[in-house]
């Protein structure tokens, strides 16, 4: 029973993190199609936000708040940057958007070696999220309980947004039909650019809340990239409710396989449970249906 | 009847002007060290040229080329690290760091034909069940494309978590011999480079005869219409599968050769990094030509090797920059510059073709269907 | 002793509760050109997406002898079923001669396919002669006029020897002459096989049809000769809405009878 609770705890602990990592890239992927690699980077500029604020401020506690907001724009930044001068002349090939950030990723890891080194920097963690919370005899981490609270939060924002804004209204329009919306007035121009700063900038808070799990180092992106892509890959596209679904899914999945096995045999196990899935549902959790032929 | 001939024998002088240059031309003119550079930038072209097949005709971006690859290279590494250790022997690096002996797993590969098939069929029969499971389910373009990498981060992660037989991420390397000749000896170096380059040259025959195929229009109809092409009664699923198999048979070849010829293999060359590394040389060359990947392949590689020679972050810059203008500004790679240079030629040569006329209506009746 | 007819039962598809197709029954005979007509949404189209496989139904539709209903496509199109889409769908990167060789190709072995075609099939270059497009077979489908994409199109199928072809609005935004020469092919074309054609153009179905199924709401609304659908009172109110009609409103929307 101890196991369980340990497990299924970590297994959304996992999946919290996998979801905030996803949220912005179930946006951007499912508006338009964009397969955005340095997301990833977005959230490793998102931890050296944190890290930065705090060297400025000192305080621990008042730069962890502060930074989530910097973060969200810093990150944002990066996106919109990406958008305007590269990815908006590429939508009409949404795989070679892939390479090309791909492209932008490496270019920001190197840029982060040079700027901060290679070794990993710690952002020291509050006083009030030190030790853990005792409920029924089981020590849960603060730490863990913030981001699996911030990860909702994201998520609640992000999804009241989507339902009760014009902005919301117009991503929605955009996501069901592009031409449609088009004709409707909407400029999907600029709904493309704002939902691209909200996707990275959620990469951002993404990377503040990775400073509370340990050190962060320049190549801290591609070790959740790719995950997050798996998120979005059985979510499926065009409704975020799929990513965080996916994402706890997922999380508590591979936790468990961990548990039982090794954590590199766990990676190769999920991978497959994956495909297998795909193979009930090659279109994810959830799908928009159209009636359209290739 | 003409162009097809000229063609031929412009194909037959292009083989030999190759084979030329890799057989006499390389070895008068490079170094010994630098000989063993240029082998090691075949076996990534011979990577180029399945990819070239996978991607550019048959539109499947494969970013886990490095599992394929790793491989082969592993398989072969495996081979002559036990070689090296003689019958019954173990590998230096086990006996270093544990005292179980060799995995069961690892016995098979003592054989130098147990390995050598492994390696032609392991990596295409690895590909052909991903294939499968992911094109009959028709998922495809940018969902299959992260399957694929993450096949290639599971794979990495799989080798570093393993160090007792795997050498984790230090990986393999200290071969002494390869099928009972010393590696030290100059000579069977020399040996290993004509090897490789007969190997890609046949790899790029095979490729060649591919493209021009009936098998090689229907991968490129696959590509732009595959509902289209359901509708014809192909599946689409089985033609896919096949290039991206053929791809994966090239990839596992290239990673065991790679390996008498760098020396070395670790987790490094088979992760999410260098397999996407692999296409930059390809959309460089030009993804849908024969030749640009492979050209492409050898430019970016050695281009890589200088670069890194003197500024060690400047390869990176690069690398990025590279992908980043390369793929949104020029998504032909270089032949399409030299396709806009010749059709520009051709029109200011002579007036430009008459466009299609319709044709008369008339000429539709009368015939029986 | 055919039994290469088209024969539906039942047939019903519903998307997530919407009846589009709701148990059609059906059956066009060799020989006859089958005209699908109903307004906007009747579930024309949908209809005959069921029947090559491209959305799920229900029912029964057998054609020689098949059950095709819950058959992949490429199954179904190996049966003898072959189609177009609204919007010509052809191979843009690939020459005329290659667009028809590869229709040509579902039966050849492996071992052809990993050969370079030498001269041109018999079949191809009979029926680059029948379409019409014998000086164009080494050109970039791509560059070809709608209507020539279309003629490519019905071209495929008679290549692919299918025995059912069913045509989604093949004569749409072409000129009157294209059109007649269009209805022609198709009378050629339909002496031995089983043709249904999905279309909007009353004055070309007029010309063409031998016989006429009106789809509406999903059902079958009424099926006949041109003659006897267009004096169809249910039709007219379809078409025209409830009410006595007089022949010129008739004629003016559901074409003038007697030609």
């Amino acid at each position: 029973m101890g196991v369980l609770v340990t497990q299924v705890f970590n297994g959304l602990s996992v999946g919290s993190i996998l979801l905030l990592a996803a949220l912005g890239l179930a946006l951007t992927f499912g508006q338009m199609g964009v397969i955005n690699m340095a997301h990833g980077e977005f959230i490793m500029a998102g931890a050296y936000t944190a890290f930065v604020t705090n060297q400025i401020l000192g305080s621990a506690g008042l730069s962890l708040v502060l930074s989530l907001p910097i973060a969200f724009l810093v990150a944002g930044l990066l996106g919109v940057l990406l958008e305007v001068t590269l990815l908006r002349r590429m939508y009409h090939r949404p795989l070679d958007t892939l390479l090309v950030t791909f492209g932008v990723a490496l270019v920001l890891q190197q840029l982060a070696r040079d700027v901060f080194g290679t070794a990993g920097v710690d952002v020291p963690a509050p006083a009030w999220l030190s030790g853990p919370v005792e409920v029924l005899g089981f020590a849960f981490p603060k730490t863990r309980l913030f981001i699996l609270a911030l990860a909702i939060a994201a998520f609640a924002a992000l999804a009241a947004g989507l339902r009760f804004t014009s902005l919301g209204r117009r991503i929605r329009a955009t996501v069901q039909n592009r031409p449609l919306a088009e004709s409707a007035g909407i400029s999907t121009r600029s709904t493309d650019r704002l939902t691209f700063f909200i996707g990275s900038g959620l990469a951002g808070v993404a990377g503040v809340a990775l400073t509370l799990m340990g050190s962060i180092s320049p190549n801290l992106g591609t070790g959740y990239i790719i995950n997050a892509f798996l998120v979005v890959v059985v979510g499926g596209v065009g409704q975020i409710k799929g990513a965080v679904i996916a994402a706890f899914v997922l999380g508590i999945v591979s936790a468990w396989v961990e548990y039982t096995t090794t954590a590199s045999i766990a990676q190769v196990i999920v991978f497959a449970l994956i495909v297998a899935f795909l193979q009930v549902r090659p279109q994810g959790i959830y799908a928009l249906k159209t009636r359209s032929l290739a | 009847m003409s162009t097809l001939l000229k063609s031929r024998w412009a194909v037959l002088a292009g083989f030999a002007i190759a084979a030329l240059l890799l057989f006499v031309v390389a070895p008068a003119a490079l170094s010994p060290f630098r000989l063993d550079l240029l082998g090691k930038y075949l076996c990534y072209a011979m990577v180029a040229v399945g990819i070239g097949l996978a991607w550019g005709r048959g539109g499947m971006l494969t970013l886990g080329q490095g599992v394929f690859f790793g491989i082969g290279a592993y398989l072969m590494a495996m081979h002559l690290k036990l070689a090296d250790a003689g019958p019954g022997g173990t590998p230096d690096f086990m006996a270093l760091i544990s005292s179980d002996g060799v995995p069961g797993w690892w016995e098979p590969f003592r054989s130098g034909i147990v390995t050598i098939i492994a390696i032609l069929v392991l990596p295409a029969l690895v590909a052909g069940l991903l294939g499968l499971a992911t094109f009959r389910r028709r998922v495809k373009g940018a969902y299959f494309a992260i399957l694929s990498q993450a096949l290639a981060a599971a794979f990495a992660i799989l080798l570093i978590g393993n160090p007792t037989s795997t050498g984790g991420s230090t990986g393999l390397n200290n071969f002494r011999g390869f099928f009972g000749f010393n590696l030290y000896d100059p000579v069977n170096r020399q040996m290993l480079f004509f090897i490789a380059s007969g190997v890609l040259l046949a790899m790029v025959a095979l490729a060649r005869q591919l493209m021009l195929s009936r098998y090689g229009e229907l991968l490129v109809a696959c590509r732009d219409a595959e509902e289209r092409v359901r509708f014809l009664g192909y599946d689409p699923a089985n033609v896919k599968t096949v290039a991206y198999m053929i791809a994966a048979f090239m990839a596992g070849i290239a990673g065991a050769l790679f390996v008498p010829i760098v020396g070395i293999v670790s987790p490094n060359d088979v992760g999410i990094v260098p397999s996407i590394g692999f296409l930059i040389g390809v959309a460089i060359g030009g993804r849908t030509t024969l030749l640009g990947p492979v050209l492409g392949a050898i430019a970016v590689a050695w281009a890589g090797t200088t670069l890194s020679e003197t500024i060690p972050s400047g390869w990176t810059y690069l690398q990025g920059f590279l992908f980043m203008l390369v793929i949104a500004f020029l998504p032909g790679g270089l032949a399409s510059l030299g396709g806009a240079w010749s059709g520009l030629r051709t029109r200011l040569r002579k007036p430009p073709p008459p466009s299609p006329t319709p044709v008369d209506p008339a000429e539709l009746t009368g015939v029986n269907v | 002793m055919s039994v290469d007819y088209l024969e539906l039962t039942d047939v019903t598809v519903s998307f997530d509760g919407f009846v589009a197709v709701d148990s059609v029954n059906l059956s066009v005979l060799p020989g006859d050109l089958r005209f699908l007509i109903g307004p906007n949404g009747a579930g024309k189209t949908t209809l005959i997406d069921a029947v090559s496989g491209l959305v799920k139904a229900t029912g029964s539709a057998r054609f020689g002898g098949h059950e095709l209903v819950g058959q992949k496509v490429h199954r179904i199109a190996r049966l003898g079923v072959g189609r177009t889409f609204q919007t010509a769908t052809v191979f843009e990167e690939l020459t005329v001669l290659q667009n028809l060789d590869i229709a040509a190709g579902r039966r050849r072995s492996a071992l052809t396919l990993l050969r370079r075609r030498s001269g041109v099939p018999d079949e191809v270059a009979a029926t680059v002669e029948t379409i019409g497009l014998t000086d164009l077979v080494d050109l970039p489908a791509g560059i070809l006029p709608h209507g020539q994409k279309q003629w490519l199109e019905i071209g495929m199928l008679l290549v692919q020897d299918a025995k059912l072809l069913m045509l989604d609005e093949p004569v749409a935004g072409m000129s009157a002459e294209e059109k007649d020469e269009t209805g022609r092919l198709l009378h050629r074309i339909a002496e031995d096989r089983t043709v249904v054609i999905v279309e909007h153009d009353m004055d070309f179905m007029r010309a063409f049809a031998t016989s006429v199924t009106v789809l509406h709401a999903g059902k079958v609304l009424a099926e006949g000769s041109v003659a006897a659908v267009q004096a169809d009172p249910r039709v007219q109110e379809v078409y025209l809405g409830p009410g006595q009609h007089s022949e010129d409103e008739v004629a003016a929307v559901l074409g003038a009878e007697g030609v």
